[in-house]
């Protein structure tokens, strides 16, 4: 195993045990915080009643990073082209990552109902922010010797944009889709809480009425491994995509 | 024959060159030398189109042009080969972005691959291979534009003393073998008399000709010819001049 994962490995064992040896020792009730050891025995053997529940959440973070992918990328091409769009549209974009999830939460399942429409919604809104503007950053940044070389040989926008725009950017477009898969839950959890009928996010507002803050913590846990999942496999992706980085 | 006319150029009150005139004989090599900032890139800019002349006029072979962009391939100090391609797809670019026949242009790519010394490496990225192989290919992809005149800004600045000498007989290669009218820039007083015809000495801001020197014998020339020694000293000495304003 290679020594940077050995010591991430050590660095949560550390944390765990600490953890672990301090509810023992100081007899810290199971309503107020569990140890990690119930907390890894109820995330697997309640796994029947976890995963239905995480099964939805994910779908609604896939969709909503699908949707975000699908806004965010023609949306970043059109503000590259044409400048005046992006003077006109980069205040609302800021001004949506100003106003809190929470507070936009409430409406989206007042208009799209307590069905995973409204957590999807949530969900791309967080993701879409960063996507857009790293990708943005990324043509932006394009060499202006190669884009005169471009210009040299005739190529036209959409030619240009394929050969080297994009390729230019991707390494700033799967930084911002790190940064959105790693966020994206955030946005469907907080949905649940407001209003809905399966999801983590609603599993933990039941828990919690119940006191049952051991199954709170085995959902923060799948919600973990489900953004840490996604962060990874984007990760493995952009070595697959971006080859020539390496070389 | 590349003929330029009374070409101005300024920036605000800046005057870059003003009634500037030059000429590149056909299937002549033209070396243009002269202190940094004195504007010789940006004649570059102005002739490829890439920045507008105020006035003036360009000719090439009677044809008058408002710039060279469909008539010189155009080779930058830094190589620009693009990391995400192979070296085959970077020489295959101009090509692409024409439209035209990908197996033809392979072919003729694959040939100059094999004349140029790349034979074998064309499935590789840009950061698998060494400067002067970069470089190579950067020559191969100017070569795939199919056009006659040929500018050079400082294509071997960036590289070590023995790859720009092999590179250099790559250059009189595209004199000799590939019939290409050459201008080129360079900072380097011995290159300029190895590999030109004619150089050409600049002055500073407003760039002008200071002198211009006639060279013969076949190449790669030897520098320990008493002439070429001669000219080197005086070319030193109009550019220290030149700095010293």
């Amino acid at each position: 195993m290679r020594r940077p994962a050995l010591f991430t490995l050590l660095v949560v064992f550390l944390i765990l045990a600490v953890w672990e040896l301090a509810c023992r020792g100081f007899n810290v009730p199971d309503f107020i915080l569990p140890t990690p050891s119930q907390i890894s025995m109820v995330a697997v053997f309640k796994a029947a009643l976890l995963l239905p529940h995480a099964g939805t959440t994910a779908m609604e973070v896939l969709i909503g990073i699908l949707i975000s992918l699908l806004v965010a990328v023609p949306l970043s091409i059109v503000m590259f082209a044409h400048p005046s769009v992006e003077n006109a549209i980069a205040p609302f974009l800021v001004a949506s990552q100003a106003v809190p999830v929470f507070a936009i939460a409430p409406l989206l399942v007042i208009w799209l109902g307590y069905g995973i429409a409204s957590k999807v919604l949530m969900a791309a809104v967080i993701i879409f922010f960063p996507i857009t503007v790293n990708l943005l950053a990324g043509f932006k940044s394009c060499d202006h010797e190669f884009q005169m070389l471009f210009r040299l040989m005739g190529a036209g926008f959409w030619k240009t944009m394929r050969l080297l725009y994009w390729p230019w950017a991707l390494p700033h477009f799967f930084a911002g889709l790190k940064v959105g898969v790693s966020v994206a839950t955030i946005g469907a959890v907080i949905g649940e809480w407001v209003g809905a009928q399966q999801g983590l996010g609603y599993l933990m507002i039941q828990a919690n009425a119940r006191l049952n803050v051991d199954v709170v913590f085995a959902a923060i846990l799948w919600l973990s491994v489900m953004g840490l999942s996604l962060w990874i496999l984007v990760g493995f992706l952009e070595k697959k995509v971006i080859r020539w980085k390496q070389a | 024959m590349l003929k330029v006319t009374s070409l101005s150029k300024c920036f605000g009150n800046l005057s870059i060159f003003d009634h500037f005139d030059l000429r590149v004989p056909h299937r002549g090599f033209t070396i243009l030398i002269g202190p940094s900032g004195c504007g010789k890139s940006t004649l570059f800019n102005v002739l490829t189109g890439v920045v507008p002349s105020e006035n003036g006029k360009i000719s090439w072979c009677g044809e008058t042009l408002t710039n060279l962009r469909k008539k010189a391939a155009y080779m930058q100090q830094k190589d620009l080969l693009l990391p995400w391609f192979s070296l085959m797809d970077n020489a295959l670019l101009p090509a692409k972005i024409a439209g035209e026949d990908s197996a033809k242009s392979r072919g003729r790519a694959l040939s100059l691959f094999k004349r140029l010394g790349l034979e074998g490496f064309e499935g590789y990225l840009p950061g698998e291979i060494s400067g002067g192989m970069r470089q190579r290919c950067a020559l191969v992809r100017t070569l795939m534009f199919e056009r006659e005149l040929v500018l050079l800004d400082e294509p071997l600045s960036a590289l070590d003393a023995i790859t720009r000498r092999s590179l250099q007989s790559l250059l009189l290669m595209l004199q000799s073998d590939f019939e290409k009218s050459i201008l080129m820039i360079t900072h380097d007083i011995e290159e300029a008399l190895i590999l030109a015809d004619e150089v050409l000495v600049l002055s500073q801001l407003p760039m002008r000709i200071l002198e211009r020197f006639t060279l013969s014998g076949s190449k790669l020339r030897q520098l320990d010819d008493p002439q070429l020694i001669e000219i080197k000293e005086h070319v030193l000495n109009i550019l220290q001049e030149e700095l010293k304003k």
